[in-house]
């Protein structure tokens, strides 16, 4: 039995009278790259604040990388990654100074810290540009830079918002790759996208519509399941299924 | 601690690299002291005015020459008639003109009141009358001199105390200093905690470990140590440039300026809470932060001379407090016993706004 990082039964959450989330179960195990999907006000961005403990469910049970998001918030956040499109770097800091400015509130010490950062600008290239600031550099490079200090502290899963929004689709195909090479690390990756071909790469999808998760399998059985071609299809098909 | 330090670290990062944010921290106050001070002044120097002698005697020769020599006016013109009045004042930029009836000092010396009349230009209605009580002040102390020694009358002898020269350096900086830390405490903090939200970088923030006080507080630490200096520049400005005192504690005017400070800085936390992007902070700041502390903390307009409707609303006002706090200590000379009102007040407004702050950020949070 493969060890499970991510452990939802029953989650929903209601905003007054709206119920954002309907009695969410799922699981997500270690070392697996886990798509989230489903259209825009299906309950994604909600789910994943639960998850990330910024806001706490109506009721169910949710456990993060080990930790209860109601009573283990703290710890929770240590061994977690968050990422979204916006990329969230300091525009106005250097390289150095961002990976420094977000290691530090990870409380790496300083000589890690300083060993990391090196580390990753080596790993990139970027020896010579270290101390240009973020504003002058090109977008895919920034999406590396935000994706590594992410995952700067090591955290056991990365969950990843949309993190290929508004990207030309051979950075994302670059972007891809990272994620592979962490999750061949034996972190676990959590990823919502638009992009159906990028469901493709996942280990497994679930699908969000209205609040409930309404498919939940690998790829390849979703395909076979729904008798469509690509995820795209599977897509439209429960899209229109759910219309009915 | 050791990542709370990082993050203060960072937040002088974002000022010292922005040269806009650089400009209104060091810049303004210097530019607006020196506007105020030279420029925005309702003190009377030099007005253009026009005599029309019909005595031509001594006693109105000797009130021209007072009010000449008085420093607030100018003979620009002797007119010879009444219909040059007119034209003196279109034409010329003459702002006043004083007819001497015939034989004033013939009736002056035979008890008659001697009669002079006074024509000013009240297109500006403040300075009309600025100008107007001037004259008619310089004309009363003629005549206090002129009945000296003469029974029967009152000789009032006016002394303006605190501010003897009556000059409007005694207003303006106290009221600057109330508006930058307000601008500047208030309006930098906001827009630097909303520019987090906008850019994305708050959302990282959030999930970090870090905690959302520690956020506030780390964002708010820079600005208060940048607005205690402005506050210091001020008060030098006005020393060394316009010569205005303290005469009281420099101590207890620091302190209170901290307080104003952390203030103002509650409201500013208060504002980044309803606002997600940098133009909606600066916005609120500069529309419910700047007008009223221009408008109605008694800064430019007296609050004594408001509808009562707005001497209530005044009471609200910020900066009302410290404005009232500052001239005491620097003007008065006076101490704890004069100010604790208002200090207590100051103190009370802070908790309120930090407390619904407070509140409002953890609604949002969850």
């Amino acid at each position: 039995m493969q060890e499970k990082l991510i452990e939802v039964r029953g989650l929903t959450k209601k905003f007054g009278e709206f119920i954002a989330i309907d009695k969410l179960d799922f699981e997500v195990f270690k070392g697996e790259i886990f798509g989230f999907l489903g259209a825009n006000g299906a309950g994604k961005t909600t789910a994943i604040k639960i998850l990330c403990g910024l806001s706490y469910p109506s009721s169910g049970e949710v456990n993060v990388a080990g930790f209860d998001v109601y009573t283990q918030t703290e710890q929770l956040k240590l061994n977690i990654g968050y990422m979204s499109q916006k990329f969230s770097l300091y525009e106005d800091l250097t390289i150095y100074e961002n990976i420094r400015f977000y290691g530090g509130i990870y409380g790496i010490g300083r000589k890690e810290l300083h060993n990391k950062s090196m580390q990753l600008i080596r790993k990139f290239g970027l020896v010579n540009e270290r101390n240009s600031l973020i504003a002058d550099i090109p977008l895919g490079w920034k999406q590396k830079i935000a994706f590594s200090i992410a995952i700067l502290h090591d955290p056991k899963i990365i969950f990843l918002d949309e993190p290929t929004g508004g990207v030309d689709p051979i950075t994302r195909r670059q972007f891809w790759d990272l994620i592979y090479e962490v999750s061949g690390e034996g972190m676990t990756v959590f990823v919502t996208t638009h992009y159906m071909d990028e469901a493709e790469y996942c280990n497994r999808v679930s699908i969000m519509d209205e609040g409930k998760i309404v498919a939940i399998d690998t790829p390849n059985n979703l395909k076979s399941s729904f008798g469509a071609a690509n995820m795209d299809e599977v897509f439209v098909k429960i899209a229109r299924g759910t219309e009915k | 601690m050791k990542s709370f330090y990082g993050f203060i670290r960072k937040e002088f990062l974002h000022i010292f690299r922005d040269p806009r944010t650089l400009l209104i921290l060091f810049g303004m106050p210097i530019a607006q002291i020196m506007i105020f001070g030279y420029v925005v002044t309702n003190e009377i120097k030099d007005i253009p005015i026009a005599i029309l002698d019909h005595s031509k005697d001594q006693a109105t020769r000797e009130i021209s020459n007072k009010l000449i020599s008085s420093g607030y006016f100018k003979l620009v013109m002797n007119l010879t008639s009444l219909k040059e009045v007119e034209p003196a004042m279109k034409k010329g930029n003459v702002k006043e003109v004083i007819v001497f009836e015939p034989d004033f000092r013939k009736k002056m010396e035979s008890g008659l009141p001697g009669s002079v009349q006074i024509i000013a230009d009240a297109s500006d209605p403040n300075t009309a009358n600025l100008i107007v009580n001037y004259t008619f002040g310089i004309m009363q102390d003629y005549m206090a001199q002129y009945q000296q020694g003469k029974p029967n009358t009152i000789v009032p002898e006016v002394r303006m105390i605190y501010n003897e020269g009556l000059k409007g350096v005694y207003m303006f900086v106290p009221g600057t200093m109330a508006l930058i830390l307000m601008l500047i405490s208030a309006m930098m903090t906001s827009i630097s905690i909303s520019r987090e939200k906008e850019l994305g970088t708050m959302e990282v923030l959030m999930v970090s470990p870090i905690k959302p006080f520690q956020i506030v507080v780390g964002k708010v630490i820079p600005y208060i140590g940048l607005s205690f200096i402005n506050a210091v520049v001020i008060i030098v400005l006005g020393f060394f440039v316009f010569g205005l005192p303290v005469k009281g504690s420099l101590i207890i005017l620091l302190l209170e300026s901290l307080l104003f400070i952390s203030l103002a800085l509650s409201l500013g936390i208060l504002i980044s809470t309803v606002s997600n992007s940098q133009m909606v902070a600066m916005f609120i700041s500069l529309l419910g932060l700047m007008l009223p502390t221009i408008l109605l903390s008694g800064f430019i307009y007296p609050i004594e001379n408001m509808p009562v409707v707005l001497q209530w609303i005044s009471n609200l006002m910020p900066p009302k407090w410290f404005i009232i706090v500052v001239k005491n200590i620097m003007i008065k000379g006076e101490g704890w016993q004069f100010i604790w009102k208002e200090t207590l007040i100051m103190m009370g407004m802070t908790a309120f706004f930090l407390l619904v702050a407070i509140r409002k950020f953890k609604i949002r949070l969850e």
